[in-house]
């Protein structure tokens, strides 16, 4: 069992990472905050719309997309990705549907069989073609991190912003000579969360609306079943681009961890947001010094981290958590009847 | 019950017989048919224990299966089936060696300790219970990811850890089987003997507790056994698969019958059917996993329930709504020559195509379909070179059932239900395709045998039906019934 746990050395673990590996430590970390907060944002409206269960149906059945796309053995470039996870996600919408619609089999059993199918699916597809294609299969479980390609994405740039990019933190890791030097999957993963971001802020209203009452969203004049589906889409796109890191069961804790520890701590959806990204930003700092501490899964780590925070949030959150409510029923306990009855009465 | 012979008989055959042949994974390059000769013979020992490990894991997911998908559950077993995996990596780490039973107890415990984290997460937040199971669900597998991906980079002979996320058949030993066979048999035995305690909770929780079950106690009996046949299929279909091999036979076997001890018994028969496949195509190739191949077998079951079960199954619902259209389309001809028959009181031969055009404002070839349905039923005949028609003596007695249905009804709307007399016509139009002689005979008595309905017109009465008489007598002689 002493293996399992190295000596943890502060210099070794948490200094060294941000001074001599931070080419890769900045980068890791990044693309880490940029899946949690895109998809912790997204996974927000899952909670709230009760379908934190679709999101774990999509992310599976992505992979059937994926499969399908190395079997015509398409170049897996953006496009083509994003391409093969709408359809996907679609596809995973329209099969629960279909076997709810057309069974009695109920909506749980109905997801259980569209993503476990798809998922097997791709698995298959994808073990066929395993010795042409660099994706193999415990990557698509649980993804990894440290494999994301770094630094082949150059960009010259003019010498006044160069001097201006010069002046910015750190900015030793993106500047060479006169070139900005770049990871282009953790750049893109960056696009992606901004415009996650994006739409949670300019469609604001319209999906707090249809998320707690449809009927009202309804007599606005916001179509919810439009805004059903593009959350869907939306959601294909986040989990395709956070795949290649976090792989497919592990983009569940990202969409959903972030979101359950914030609904802990705050009933405002404004508030919510805000702790998300935080908690996004928490989980992945923790997560990657837990890796580099016990040398394992990356994105497990963050993960574990993630987890956590949840629990940390669920014993302590000052209204809803397990020691407060141990605390007021506590407090109920010792109070005599009698004076409940007289403040209820004096109420009145 | 009754596969408990079943079980024993392979036990003792995969004791009983010498291990004389190598593994099958030892031989590279092999022809497929060559592999499936292989595999037909039985000589190899993983041959056989995949074969008896995916007919135990058959059978103790389908049963357990059955109850999870009555219960609407199947996203816990889900979430159970994810959260053993830490318990998969703590077991390996209690001696560094893939020991069964302490992969066994681990992953038990580790189950339990996920299901009983959904229970305290949903009741003290506010947080859902879809939610909860998605936390526990990638929580507790992240931790097993980080486990096995530190075990991984530990010193020591640490192959085939791995095998548990996707599942090898070909991987199960003799100590495996050993195992699998013990809890599933454990499994069948708990079902059979408290059977009624099961489906009662399953069913109908309210009325368990008030008739003095104990409930939670079976609940947490279920857990158990879910997660005892979750950790039964580990080994050969993966921990991320398992829940397929849960809910898959169970909601095709659901959608075959509608009585629990039947679903059950044929869950397990497709969970062995989809087990056995998966695991024989899993040694025809060589570098596809089992699980996924044991999935899309089960998957290709439901599909076939899906598309052929007799009474759900999609295409005979289809086929059974077309020809109850088709039978609805008759009967509004066969009403239709009544009426045209008797508006002009009842005189003459048969009716003209073109009259029954005119009478269902319809086109004169659709007219002419229409006939030629009545006559491949043989409920009329075709004159005057296919102008007319005339109905037999059963396409006769049909109208009158139809037209009779329709006009009692319309009277007994006004008379019992008082709706206006003019409200009255599209109900009828509906009802009068499916009204049964029983009820119609009390229709009758309730209205006294009328003879009119309420817009003045002569109910055809049992006279018409009986003798099948022609329509071409008085009017009289067609009511039957006189006028009280």
């Amino acid at each position: 069992m002493n293996e399992l746990l190295p000596v943890f050395e502060w210099q070794q673990h948490v200094i060294a990472p941000w001074t001599t590996g931070l080419k890769s430590t900045l980068w890791i970390v990044l693309m880490g905050f940029f899946v949690a907060t895109a998809c912790g944002l997204l996974g927000n409206y899952l909670i709230l719309r009760r379908m934190a269960l679709v999101g774990d149906a999509i992310s599976h059945s992505v992979l059937a997309g994926i499969g399908v796309a190395v079997v015509l053995a398409l170049q897996l470039d953006t496009a083509t990705l994003f391409i093969a996870a709408l359809a996907a996600g679609m596809a995973t919408t329209l099969i629960i549907e279909i076997i709810h619609r057309y069974t009695r089999v109920k909506q749980d059993a109905a997801i259980g069989i569209a993503f476990t199918s798809l998922f097997a699916l791709g698995v298959i597809l994808i073990s066929f073609k395993s010795g042409k294609v660099h994706i193999d299969t415990e990557c698509v479980l649980y993804g990894e991190v440290a494999l994301v390609p770094l630094e082949n994405f150059h960009l010259s740039l003019t010498p006044a912003l160069v001097g201006a990019i010069d002046k910015l933190p750190m900015s030793e890791v993106y500047l060479r000579g006169n070139e900005l030097v770049m990871a282009p999957d953790v750049v893109r993963m960056g696009f992606v969360a901004l415009a996650v971001a994006l739409l949670v802020w300019v469609f604001y209203k319209e999906l707090l609306v249809s998320s707690f009452d449809p009927a009202l969203a309804f007599s606005l004049g916001i179509n919810a079943t439009f805004v059903h589906y593009a959350l869907m889409a939306l959601l294909s796109v986040v989990v395709v681009s956070a795949f290649e890191s976090v792989g497919a069961i592990l983009v569940v804790a990202m969409l959903i961890l972030p979101g359950a520890t914030a609904h802990l701590l705050s009933a405002r959806l404004p508030v919510i947001l805000a702790l998300t990204v935080l908690h996004a930003a928490l989980g992945t700092l923790l997560g990657f010094h837990l890796a580099t501490w016990l040398n394992c899964s990356i994105a497990g780590a963050f993960v574990v981290a993630g987890m956590a925070l949840f629990l940390l949030a669920w014993l302590l959150s000052p209204h809803d958590g397990l020691l407060a409510q141990w605390h007021r029923r506590r407090n109920l306990k010792l109070e005599p009847p009698e004076e409940i009855s007289s403040t209820s009465s004096a109420g009145n | 019950m009754r596969h408990l012979p079943l079980i024993a008989g392979f036990c003792l055959l995969a004791a009983a017989m010498p291990v004389w042949a190598d593994r099958i994974g030892d031989i590279s390059e092999t022809s497929v048919i060559e592999q499936a000769k292989r595999f037909f013979s039985f000589r190899d020992p993983s041959v056989r224990y995949a074969l008896i490990g995916s007919v135990l894991l058959g059978i103790s997911c389908g049963l357990m299966g059955g109850f999870i998908v009555v219960r609407k559950m199947a996203l816990f077993g889900d979430t159970l089936s994810h959260a053993v995996l830490p318990g998969v990596a703590l077991g390996f780490l209690w001696n560094m060696e893939k020991d069964p039973v302490a992969i066994f107890i681990g992953a038990t415990l580790a189950g339990l300790l996920g299901g009983a984290m959904v229970a305290l997460i949903r009741q003290t937040t506010r947080l859902k219970e879809d939610t909860a199971l998605g936390i526990v669900l990638a929580s507790f597998f992240a931790v097993g990811i980080c486990l096995l991906t530190r075990i991984q980079k530990m010193p020591g002979n640490k192959g085939g850890l791995d095998e548990f996320l996707f599942g090898s058949a070909a991987s199960i030993g003799r100590s495996d089987i050993i195992l699998m066979a013990v809890v599933t048999s454990l499994a069948v035995l708990l079902v059979g003997l408290f059977y009624k305690e099961f489906l009662v909770t399953s069913f109908d929780a309210a009325f368990a507790r008030a008739a003095g079950f104990p409930v939670n106690i079976i609940n947490y009996a279920l857990t158990l056994l879910l997660a005892f046949s979750v950790v039964v299929a580990l080994r050969a279909v993966g921990v991320v698969l398992v829940s397929a091999m849960l809910i898959t036979p169970a909601a095709a076997a659901y959608l075959l019958t509608d009585r629990m001890h039947r679903l059950l018994g044929l869950a397990a028969l497709f969970g062995v059917i989809s087990g056995a496949v998966g695991a024989f195509i899993s040694f025809l190739t060589t570098n596809i996993p089992t699980g996924p191949l044991m999935v899309v077998a089960a998957t290709m079951v439901f599909a076939l329930a899906f598309f052929f079960g007799p009474h759900h199954g999609v295409l005979m619902r289809w086929w059974r709504q077309k020809s109850r259209s088709a039978r609805v389309q008759r009967e509004n001809t066969l009403k239709a020559v009544y009426h045209v028959l008797e508006a002009r009181e009842f005189d003459g031969e048969g009716v003209s195509l073109r009259e029954l055009a005119e009478r269902r404002r319809e086109t004169l070839d659709e007219a002419r379909a229409q006939s030629d349905a009545l006559c491949k039923h043989h409920m009329a005949t075709l004159h005057d070179d296919g102008d007319a028609i005339h109905l037999t003596p059963e396409g006769w007695q049909r109208a009158c059932e139809i037209v009779r249905n329709h006009r009692l009804w319309e009277l007994y709307l006004t008379n019992e239900a008082n709706i206006a007399p003019d409200h009255v016509h599209e109900d009828a139009e509906i009802i009068e395709h499916v009204l049964g002689e029983e009820t119609v005979r009390e229709l009758e008595r309730a209205l006294n045998h009328a003879t009119r309905d309420p817009h003045g017109r002569v109910i055809p009465g049992l006279a018409d039906l009986v003798s099948g008489s022609t329509p071409f007598g008085s009017p009289e002689t067609v009511t039957g019934y006189t006028s009280r």
